[in-house]
């Protein structure tokens, strides 16, 4: 591919939030007839980027040239009259109205003021034509598959400004043949001469379709890349980096090697369509399981199924020996599996109750509504467990919602532990918290383990998968591909490897 | 590919009539019943008379089909249109002439349902709450103005109430006219304008709706406008039936509103609809109406039961519809 | 003093006071309350009185409120359980039919209450769709029960239960205090309040929490048809006879006015209970002001579309960031 001159450039750019650096002198450029990938881990800022690109937020600092020309986009209109348009993984378009309509809505061909459906679908028909799509532009939007939708806003994207094209994770929730098709006409797309921003999580698929990656970290630029030049072992490393940790405190391998001989929690070919392909997994009481993997490996949903939140539709769970099924999540919290999602405010506190109420919710919700646990007992659980994990401020009767994000949760932490699980899962529980806080919850999972606690823990973060696991669990693509025992031979470099590769090193 | 898509594409546009056609079917059916069953009902003056005493119904159910596709409510319209006859009786009583009475009430309603969107919209509240308000508001202002029933003695008035229309053998009113052009023009506005078919998108899914460039806010204030002015031109309808402007009048005609869109078809989370589903809805209500008069030994009170059991199956029936949407 | 202005019963409190106060104006005899016969007599305790059948209904409401829903089919309630009762009491004056008559009403109301939160927590329909049908039905099916008529009772036992003295107290104000009493210690002294301000506030972490909100939102439904039962009962044995068509007219939207007025967001999550309470006798006290003014009475109403429009713009987050430009708390 000749070097062009770039259709957009984006130089030192630089977004503040209140108490956030999203991004920091972030460069990136696209140029015409490429596909580019932009990756990056949790918190990278891909997802601050592109809202700047789509006009949805505006800069602090840096600079934005299209064409040449310094441009500002107020708002996604702005932005796509431009000529930049983006199509989200959420595929917005009204499922209730026809093809044609919503390649049309709003630029419809009208005759005396009247809307010509005749000569709006004969334009649609075209449209998906020089697509290759091959659809009746009559027929209602839902009827059809995501991956249809999909190519339909493509193509809406494409007939309004045909110059720059942002795909918003795409293919998270197509199967291969569907990713096949959709790759076919963004190849057209890139034949003739579009630029077009490729996010998304599977790196079998970055190599497949990209010319150039740009790779983000913590706000700031790793680099770009040819996508041949950079292997895939690379491009893994460029995304976790090798954070010089700040948590040297916690010595390492402190595992007490402990374990239970008889396993606590056995899976057996558990799967979810769609969520995860069928793994099994073994957990003994007192063993530290770590699940490695980049975002959208499947990482939440195997523990989700785990701990029956969805429903796992193959394979079989054992707990203590015994076959389970999970109904709901009442049926593992009967079997002392506890669970702390990632997503604390959509799926964990409740914002408007006190430190008090969040803290006691589960082992409530456990006793039924008739037997509240006494007063009395609550407060000295609660004042038990805000002094042992540091909650600030100690005041239980605080809105939770007042609190920074590491003490809410840590308040979700002790919701759990007062249960007493045998089985604690952690999605994500240190992310997007200060370094104290996440110090604290490195040292308790640990200790937690030294007294018999099996926990699953899940993070982002090799470093710490690495420090706190006796077992790590390696997740590409929504599947296990790699189950090692964290002996002194397995470091960050094997577990990227076998992430970059699927393969165990 | 196509060859896969087809049949699903086929099931699909067939889904989006199944509320529809059940309306038609349940319609057939029970004309039949009455046919079958009652002497003279096949006498189609009896379908026209639906017609003659539910049109202001019918006006203001057209009102609700704007707010309901777009996923909204509107509890206001009953107090609305009472409000409309009483304003409009005082004003003739003023001697205000006629067409000028006739343009201010219209105005006063397209206000107020203007005033009620742009509440919604911009301060995003709920639109069941603030138009509860504007019901409350609107019965309010009509006790202000008066507690009892006014008479409206408007030589215009006698006439459009004693007009009658002859179609064939058969008559009409002048306000089954005017319901009529309402329903024409409220089916062309949704069906083949930018406007319409933004109420649609809306009720597809609003935030796609906003992401895709449409005039979300514009349109959402205005379905509530529209639905202010078909209850105000309902008001000066039901003004031309009764001869009079009261307080009490239209207390629960929301109720009969919501019903007669819903039983027509349109889905009460908005987006699939159309006005003559509406038509037929309420052509259903009076039918029961018209039925139970037959009968002779079924009272009144069955009306409420049988609306309420319609809405029933025909909630269930829209449940099942868009469960199975992926 | 800053702690007291933001406690959330004061500015309620505050606007009952001052709507008190001002009755003083026109009547100044107003706050004086004397013991006739061994019964309570003044405005204060009319007040009282008449607002019982508004709390239990905004009681109920309160808690449907909370787990996020909305019942509109409390009048309706109200006035199937009135017209049963009225029907067994018109054959069975004494006492013995009159406590039928209320098992009877209380638990057809009881099974209304079910309905609703089958719909809504098992079939899964929006509320305010869900009681949107029994809200129509319900009137028919009060007309039903009464044949059209206004039925007419003649007992005092029944007659009792409305506009009867008990220790000197208006019984139904007793009624409604055992039940707020109840419901207070219901929620208060066993995790009831908590698990349903949770469910209200974020259903998918309380779901992850192990609560089953299906349960808790049926049961929820049944309270507040159990609690329409008993405002019915009262609303007709106030006036010793049953109007199918009247009994509990427009009471739903009432109390939603008082449930607001308390305090608790439409939004659901956290209640208040003596929010509602109050809410209920400041609207009461409102229509009582009203009627001794000698305003037409309906034009309550005006003021009450003003109250719901300034309270829920006040609790509108998009309204304080655009008007009062202040970040919502």
């Amino acid at each position: 591919m000749a070097e062009t001159t770039p259709i957009l450039e984006m130089r030192g750019i630089g977004k503040r939030f209140p108490g956030v650096t999203a991004l920091d002198g972030v460069d990136f450029r696209l140029h015409p007839g490429e596909v580019h990938a932009l990756m990056g881990e949790n918190g990278a800022g891909k997802s601050t980027l592109i809202k700047i690109l789509t006009g949805v937020y505006d800069i602090d600092d840096g600079a934005i040239e299209l064409d040449g020309e310094p441009v500002l986009f107020s708002g996604p209109q702005q932005a796509q009259h431009a000529g930049v348009s983006t199509v989200y993984q959420e595929i917005n378009l009204c499922p209730n109205l026809s093809v044609a309509e919503n390649i049309y809505i709003g630029r419809e061909p009208r005759r005396f003021g009247m809307i010509s459906f005749r000569a709006m679908r004969a334009k649609a028909a075209e449209l998906l034509g020089s697509l290759g799509i091959d659809i009746d532009p009559g027929s209602v939007l839902a009827g059809h598959s995501i991956a249809v939708q999909q190519m339909v806003a493509i193509a809406r994207a494409v007939d309004i400004s045909a110059r720059v094209l942002i795909l918003d994770e795409p293919t998270s929730s197509l199967d291969a043949g569907e990713v096949a098709q959709l790759f076919r006409v963004i190849r057209d797309l890139r034949e003739q001469g579009l630029a077009i921003v490729f996010v998304t999580h599977f790196l079998d698929q970055v190599y497949e379709i990209s010319d150039r990656i740009t790779v983000l970290r913590n706000g700031r630029l790793v680099g770009e890349f040819r996508t041949a030049e950079l292997s895939q072992r690379d491009l893994v490393e460029k995304m976790i980096g090798k954070e010089l940790s700040a948590l040297e405190s916690i010595e390492e391998q402190a595992k007490p090697q402990l374990r239970d001989p008889s396993p606590l929690l056995v899976a057996e070919g558990v799967g979810r369509t769609g969520a995860i392909a069928p793994f099994s997994l073994t957990i003994h009481a007192g063993e530290v399981v770590g699940l490695a993997g980049l975002l959208g490996s499947g990482r939440s949903e195997l523990a989700r199924l785990l701990f029956g939140a969805d429903k796992a539709d193959s394979g079989e769970l054992r707990v203590d020996g015994r076959p389970v099924t999970m109904r709901g999540p009442r049926s593992a919290m009967e079997r002392d599996i506890a669970y702390l999602s990632e997503n604390r405010r959509t799926e964990g506190l409740i914002e408007e109750l006190t430190v008090r109420e969040n803290i006691i919710l589960a082992l409530q919700a456990n006793r039924g509504w008739a037997r509240p646990v006494p007063r009395r007992q609550q407060d000295e659980l609660v004042a038990k467990y805000v002094e042992a994990l540091r909650i600030r401020p100690a005041d239980p009767q605080t809105v939770v919602r007042n609190l920074s994000g590491g003490n809410q949760q840590k308040v979700l932490l002790a919701r759990w532990l007062i249960t007493e699980p045998r089985l604690l899962i952690l999605d994500e529980p240190t992310r997007g918290i200060d370094v104290g806080a996440k110090a604290d919850i490195q040292r308790l999972v640990v200790s937690l383990a030294g007294d018999g606690l099996a926990v699953l823990f899940i993070s982002a973060e090799l470093e710490e998968v690495l420090r706190l696991s006796h077992t790590i669990v390696v997740l590409r693509d929504r599947a296990v591909v790699a189950q090692v025992e964290n002996t002194d031979a397995v470091d960050a470099n094997s577990i990227m490897n076998t992430i970059a590769t699927g393969v165990t090193a | 590919m196509t060859s896969v898509l087809a049949p699903r594409r086929r099931a699909w546009t067939i889904r989006k009539y199944v509320p529809i056609l059940g309306t038609l079917v349940l319609l057939v059916i029970m004309y039949g019943i009455g046919i079958v069953n009652y002497e003279g009902f096949y006498n189609t003056q009896i379908l026209l008379n639906i017609f003659i005493d539910n049109s202001f119904l019918l006006v203001v159910a057209v009102g609700m089909t704007f707010v309901i596709l777009t996923g909204g409510i509107d509890l206001s319209v009953g107090s609305v249109v009472a409000l409309t006859t009483m304003v409009c009786a005082t004003l003739l009583n003023d001697g205000w002439p006629a067409p000028a009475a006739m343009i201010a009430v219209l105005v006063m309603g397209a206000l107020l349902g203007f005033l009620m969107g742009c509440v919604i919209h911009f301060f995003e509240i709920q639109p069941f709450i603030v138009t509860l308000a504007g019901m409350f508001l609107a019965r309010g202002l009509c006790y202000v103005i008066s507690t009892s029933s006014i008479s409206i003695d408007a030589p215009f008035w006698k006439t459009t109430a004693q007009e009658r229309i002859g179609v064939g053998t058969f008559t009409i009113t002048p306000s089954v006219v005017i319901a009529g052009l309402v329903v024409v023009i409220a089916a062309v506005v949704l069906a083949w304008t930018r406007f319409g078919r933004t109420v649609y998108a809306i009720g597809g899914n609003a935030n796609s709706a906003m992401l895709m460039g449409l005039g979300v806010g514009r349109t959402r204030i205005g379905v509530y406008t529209i639905s202010g002015l078909c209850s105000a031109i309902g008001g000066l309808l039901l003004s031309f039936y009764m001869s009079s402007g009261d307080p009490l009048h239209a207390i629960g005609m929301e109720l009969d509103a919501i019903a007669a869109v819903v039983i027509g078809g349109t889905l009460l989370t908005g987006g699939s609809g159309y006005v003559l589903g509406t038509v037929l809805g309420i052509t259903v209500l009076g039918l029961i109406q018209t039925i139970i008069t037959f009968q002779g030994n079924l009272s009144s009170w069955w009306t409420r039961i049988f609306i309420g059991g319609l809405l029933f199956v025909f909630v269930l029936l829209q449940r099942a519809v868009v469960r199975r949407t992926p | 003093m800053t702690g007291v202005l933001k406690h959330r019963l004061f500015w309620p409190s505050a606007a009952l006071i001052v709507l008190l106060l001002g009755n003083l104006i026109f009547t100044p005899h107003f706050f004086s309350i004397e013991i006739r016969n061994g019964q309570l007599y003044g405005s204060l305790i009319d007040i009282l009185r008449l607002s019982a059948p508004l709390i239990l209904v905004a009681l109920g409401m309160t808690l449907v409120i909370a787990t996020g829903g909305i019942d509109l089919s409390v009048g309706s309630v109200m006035a199937v359980a009135g017209a049963l009762a009225c029907l067994i009491v018109v054959d069975n004056p004494g006492l013995s039919g009159v406590l039928l008559a209320c098992v009877a009403a209380v638990t057809l109301a009881l099974v209304l209450g079910l309905w609703n939160g089958f719909l809504v927590s098992v079939v899964g329909l929006q509320p305010i769709i869900a009681t949107l049908i029994l809200m129509v039905a319900g009137r028919g099916l009060a007309q039903l029960i009464t044949e059209g008529q206004i039925i007419t009772v003649n007992s005092p036992p029944y007659r009792f239960i409305g506009a009867g003295y008990l220790l000197t107290f208006p019984f139904a104000v007793i009624i409604a205090a055992v039940v707020v009493a109840f419901t207070a210690l219901l929620t208060r002294r066993t995790a009831l309040g908590m698990l349903v301000e949770s469910v209200g506030g974020n259903p998918r972490a309380s779901r992850l929490s192990g609560i089953h909100s299906r349960r808790l939102i049926w049961g929820v439904y049944a309270f507040t048809g159990v609690a329409a039962g008993i405002a019915g009962l009262m609303a007709t044995a106030n006036v010793s006879s049953a109007d199918g068509n009247a009994v509990g007219s427009l009471i739903e939207l009432n109390a939603i006015l008082a449930v607001v007025i308390g305090g608790t967001s439409l939004a659901g999550g956290r209640f208040s209970i003596a929010g509602t309470v109050i809410g209920a006798l400041l609207i009461q006290a409102l229509d009582t002001t009203i009627y001794t003014t000698g305003v037409p009475a309906q034009t309550t109403q005006l003021f009450k579309a003003v109250v719901v429009i300034v309270i829920c713009l006040i609790q509108s987050p998009a309204f304080r960031r655009k008007v009062l430009r202040t970040v919502p708390a």
